[in-house]
């Protein structure tokens, strides 16, 4: 038995220890928020904060989870969308939108850590979350357009 | 089965699209998107006024308005109701989407071929129009005064020109839900100059659910009692379980069982691949079961295909004489002439779609009817295909569509909703399938690997004078008829039997190909491979009569005129309605250049820049790529500049979103984009091997110049990908003077 936190609620678990956090948020939660996109860590759309930053839920097995303390893109909407999510709505950056979450996840981290990014930092922080859709070009402008928002 | 009680009330409201009887499924929990039906009706079946299928309004003004073809990206939840919104002058902030179910009534809902907004611009504009007369009428009634005398303005509202007197739109709807269903002949659609939304730039309708993660797609929808699958295909298609030992898989906590699914009976078209299935209760124990089962498969003939001795064969069938799909002149007689004779052969591999989304279903089996959510680009599809597959009547089969994570193609074909539905049906419960990305790019309909050789014949100047095409395909229509090996007319009109230059002598020819993977179509089809050529082929002539490749190209395009597109898969009313018309390839191929700063700076050394144009759903593209490349043959892509002639369009945002989109799904195309088969096994199974182009890979700057246009409106989902390829190319030999002849970049030395 494990116990954690996800969206500041006390949670523990006894299933299978292999189970990726990703599948114990959709299938035993209900949060379907977070996407599966890949199961390898390679798309970033399963993307979650743990203690504010970004890690990818497909690849976090359920027995490392101890002490966990877990926000899924539900939770940080929880009062209606942040400063990122409505910067995001206003650039029109989704065409599909089901990245988008991870995208979402990955930049509020990004912009925690560096509250101004640059290019690289945007490349950088973000090349991890695949869109097929091709919404890149938004995404880094809504990233930078939130850096103003939120700085 | 619950029949909603108020059939007989709209029983008189007999419009252009009749409402009819219409029986609805008892939902099973809430969702907020596919179960906008309640047991009772959907929104638009409850409405005061109900006109038509497409449209409600309530008495408290609130209009509902049916999304009927699938959203994947492609903006129709937004575009196709603010078509129909802009007639009815309707609120936009008062208006809500509500998403259809699979219904002929609707006309096609199969979501491909970038059909939405140009195959039902007219008839939502009079599904509009035609609420929007019954509310007027019943205003002209309520005050007794003259229809003429009143006008739907301001907004949501109807006036009396003579007075003061206003009502708005919910006051009217009971009222003019008496009133009879105007014909076609009396409606007035509003002209060009007085739209509201039609042309305006809107943001998503679903903006704000998508970035808060709302349940919206299938891989969310969740049902009470709910299984989940996942399945074990024979990895050469055609192949069957020879033998199969669960004993491991059924020992992984949480998996129930495990089903065999039978072989299809070839042709495949949309059955499923067959296989084993585990069945468990959630999906990392299916997917962990499925590891764990031993299978020996029986393969089939299949498994003798492998892609480097098949690019062989499709090469050397582009070479040789084959079924002429189109000839004008005489081609042979000018090569026989002995001039200069130019010559090249190019290469595409089969492609993956790769949507975010996997292919994923759920279904729900009982005796009486089934239901299914599928994040569907067909869902008239998935009700015929789970009849044929269950042996039961189409009608007794409801397909709730959900959001798609991306389609692309690939969720026209319902076989995996078939399994999930064969599967509850096996074990009396709601079943979800879900395919994990390994099954996604190892069990896909694939794009179509193509050959093709052209040969040019060219006078003094360099402008050609005979001009002869092959291409070789493994064709779509393998998968609905056993050894297809032709292209059909559909295929070949995708830029190949016509030729939109000032050319006097041309002839397209197809070779035979045989299929041994399943075939399908993939966001633009065959102009992938057939503008790759083209336009690339167009470039090497221009670089041997040393001339600037945009001067060139133009030249080549040649004055303004129609061009014969020949046969075609589309009817002749809509051949008519879009001619070929070479004054707008050429526009937007001026505009392209314009906007790019052609010629201002030097290609070489490591920079260039490409042109290339095609015309594909109707729709006239040109992009120019700016490339730059380091010793190392790493490239990156500062600038595209795309222009298009789309005629009328109706949300310009949108139409730069999916044109935006388009450059990064051909930089995937150009840069990794490669299937292969080994002795009838797909190699690739993850993004791993499979690349998808990443914010490093992705042009660092798409600017889209869209033609203002009263032509009808033409397709957009696709269009901007055919072009994209040919011109990163032709940018990649004006910067190396490397010349791209098989896709993608990485097998040339670039990366």
């Amino acid at each position: 038995m494990v116990h954690f936190k996800v969206n500041g609620v006390e949670r523990s678990f006894d299933g299978d220890p292999e189970m990726p956090l990703l599948w114990y948020l959709r299938d035993i939660l209900g949060l379907t928020g977070t996407k599966f996109g890949c199961g390898m860590a390679l798309c970033g759309a399963c993307t979650v904060h743990e203690k504010g930053s970004a890690i990818r839920s497909c690849t976090k097995q359920m027995s490392t989870m101890a002490g966990a303390d877990i926000t899924t893109i539900e939770a940080i909407s929880g009062q209606g969308p942040t400063a990122v999510q409505k910067v995001w709505i206003e650039t029109s950056v989704p065409q599909c939108g089901y990245c988008q979450p991870g995208q979402i996840m990955q930049a509020v981290s990004l912009l925690h850590s560096k509250p101004s990014p640059t290019d690289d930092d945007i490349d950088a922080a973000m090349s991890g979350n695949i869109c097929r859709c091709g919404t890149y070009q938004r995404i880094r402008a809504a990233i930078k357009e939130a850096a103003k928002v939120t700085a | 089965m619950i029949t909603i009680e108020n059939v007989s009330r709209r029983g008189f409201l007999q419009g252009v699209f009749s409402a009819g009887a219409f029986v609805l499924c008892a939902r099973i929990i809430p969702q907020p998107l596919w179960a906008d039906a309640t047991s009772a009706g959907s929104p638009i079946d409850l409405a005061a006024l109900h006109p038509n299928i497409f449209v409600g309004i309530h008495a408290d003004g609130t209009g509902f308005i049916d999304s009927h073809r699938a959203e994947m990206g492609n903006g129709v939840r937004t575009s196709l109701p603010r078509i129909l919104a802009d007639e009815l002058d309707a609120d936009w902030n008062r208006v809500k989407v509500i998403q259809a179910d699979g219904d002929e009534r609707y006309g096609s809902q199969d979501t491909d071929g970038s059909h939405s907004v140009r195959d039902y611009f007219d008839s939502l504009r009079e599904a509009g129009a035609t609420a929007r007369l019954m509310l007027v009428r019943a205003a002209a009634q309520q005050w007794g005064v003259p229809e003429s005398q009143c006008v739907a303005d301001p907004i949501h509202t109807v006036s009396d020109r003579n007075s003061n007197r206003k009502l708005e739109y919910g006051e009217l709807a009971s009222l003019a839900a008496k009133l009879p269903v105007p014909k076609k002949e009396e409606l007035q659609l509003k002209s060009p100059d007085s739209w509201r939304y039609i042309g305006k730039p809107s943001t998503g309708f679903d903006a704000a659910d998508i970035c808060t993660g709302k349940p919206l797609f299938g891989m969310d929808v969740r049902v009470d009692n709910m299984l989940y699958a996942a399945i074990a295909h024979p990895p050469v298609l055609g192949g069957k379980v020879k033998s199969c030992d669960d004993k491991a898989a059924l020992q992984v906590i949480g998996v129930k069982k495990t089903i065999a699914i039978d072989p299809f009976k070839p042709p495949h078209a949309f059955q499923p691949l067959g296989g084993v299935a585990v069945i468990a209760d959630n999906t990392f124990a299916a997917f962990k079961g499925r590891k764990k089962l031993k299978i020996e498969w029986e393969n089939a003939n299949n498994s003798s295909y492998t892609s480097s001795e098949y690019k062989k064969e499709l090469l050397a069938t582009a070479h040789k004489p084959a079924k002429v799909v189109r000839n004008i002149g005489d081609v042979d007689a000018e090569f026989g002439k002995g001039g200069n004779i130019i010559e090249a052969s190019y290469f595409a591999p089969h492609l993956a779609h790769a949507s975010m989304e996997p292919p994923v279903a759920v279904a729900d089996v009982r005796a009486d009817k089934v239901t299914v959510w599928a994040p569907t680009q067909n869902p008239v599809g998935v009700q015929e295909e789970v009849a044929k597959a269950l042996g039961i009547k189409k009608e007794d089969v409801t397909c709730h569509m959900t959001f798609l994570g991306g389609g692309f193609g690939r969720k026209s074909k319902p076989d995996y909703a078939v399994e999930a539905a064969v599967l509850s049906k096996k074990t009396g419960r709601p079943v979800k399938v879900v395919w994990s990305r390994e099954d996604d790019i190892k069990f896909d309909y694939y794009h179509s690997v193509a050959g093709m050789y052209i040969k040019a014949s060219v006078d003094e100047k360099g402008k050609p004078k005979a001009w002869l095409q092959r291409s070789a395909f493994p064709p779509i229509g393998s998968s609905f008829t056993a050894n297809t090996v032709y292209g059909d007319d559909g295929e070949m009109a995708m830029g190949w039997s016509a030729l939109p230059f000032e050319v006097p002598n041309f002839r397209a020819e197809n070779g035979e190909a045989q299929a041994h993977i399943r075939i399908g179509w993939l966001r633009s089809v065959a102009n992938i491979y057939h503008a790759f050529a083209v336009q690339s082929f167009a470039n090497e002539l221009a670089h041997a009569a040393n001339r600037d490749s945009l001067d060139y190209l133009l030249e080549l395009i040649g004055s303004p005129r129609t061009v014969d597109v020949g046969k075609t898969d589309d009817d002749e009313e809509t051949v008519k309605k879009y001619p070929y018309d070479i004054g707008r390839l050429r526009h937007v191929t001026e505009l392209a250049a314009e906007k790019a700063g052609w010629g201002k700076k030097q290609s070489g050394k490591g920079y260039g820049m490409g042109i290339a144009v095609h015309r594909s759903f109707y729709t006239y593209v040109a992009t120019v790529v700016e490339v730059e490349v380091d010793d190392k043959g790493t490239i990156s892509i500062p600038q595209v500049h795309t222009a298009l002639d789309a005629g009328i369009v109706v949300n310009p945002e949108m139409v730069r979103q999916q044109f935006e989109g388009a450059a990064v799904f051909g930089t995937s195309i150009a840069r990794t984009g490669e299937i292969t088969a080994t002795k009838g096994v797909v190699d690739q199974s993850n993004f791993n091997d499979y690349q998808i182009a990443r914010m490093n890979d992705a042009p660092r700057k798409t600017d889209i110049h869209i033609v203002e246009s009263s032509a009808p409106p033409a397709g957009v989902g696709e269009p901007g990908v055919p072009p994209f390829a040919p011109a990163l190319c032709n940018a990649i030999f004006a910067a190396t003077g490397k010349r791209v002849r098989e896709l993608p970049l990485t097998r040339n030395g670039f990366a």
